[in-house]
């Protein structure tokens, strides 16, 4: 019995593991590579996990599995976070079918820096910019 | 059942390793790399524990658990060089 589940689970976090790496592969810009990759590939590896706590059936082994689980769901969002960060810094390009950057006329590249809404009212970020592509849909 | 389950993940996990190995060397971008690492670095854990089942060894998973932290780190270092400004266009 535990094995049958063990072997479901095994192969549905496998399939996760193929969809997030064929987003890797076809998708077109950064950000939505990393929508594939992170969403997809945390959900396969971390039922990959569960299923190797439900085969051994043994407490230590399940708390390992937990373990795994708990760390690749809390420091996936992170390391995605600041790679998309970092990315967005470097000037990693855009879709061109890309409709909305709003953050794009707040940052100063040169200085590493994202103004606030409120810092841009006052004056100190650069001036408003237009979206990299507005045509009005 | 869980033998063939196994041999089918591992095939799995194999394309997935080869597909994320094309946007490897293909990422225009430092970024695109960091992020094929990543997943790199996932299918590594799950292929460790895919093995795992496959020859009954719990002993294992704790070496799948390591390299869950060790990746995290790689990604991090990564992203703080990206952010203080290295060759950012390779």
């Amino acid at each position: 019995m535990n094995e049958s589940i063990a072997a479901v689970i095994l192969l549905i976090g496998g399939a996760f593991v193929v969809i997030g790496a064929l987003g890797a592969v076809r998708m077109p810009d950064l950000m939505l590579r990393m929508h594939a990759t992170t969403k997809a590939g945390i959900l396969g590896g971390g039922l990959v996990a569960i299923a190797g706590g439900v085969f051994f059936n043994e407490s230590e082994v399940m708390v390992r599995a937990l373990a795994i689980l708990a760390f690749v769901v809390l420091t996936g969002p992170v390391a995605a976070h600041m790679i998309a960060r970092a990315g967005y810094f470097t000037g990693a390009p855009f879709w061109e079918r890309t409709l909305k950057d709003d953050l794009r006329s707040n940052l100063d590249k040169a200085g590493g820096y994202l103004y606030s809404a409120q810092e841009q009212r006052e004056g100190k970020g650069r001036p408003q910019q237009q979206a990299p592509r507005d045509d009005g849909e | 059942m869980i033998e063939w389950a196994t041999i089918i993940t591992l095939m799995l996990l194999t394309l997935a390793l080869a597909l994320t190995v094309v946007r490897l060397i293909l990422g225009p971008s430092l970024a695109d790399r960091v992020v094929a690492l990543e997943l790199i670095s996932l299918i590594a854990v799950s292929f460790i524990i895919t093995y795992a089942i496959q020859v009954g060894r719990a002993p294992f998973m704790d070496v799948a658990l390591v390299l869950a932290l060790t990746g995290f780190m790689a990604t991090v270092g990564f992203a703080r060089f990206l952010e203080r400004g290295g060759h950012t266009d390779e």
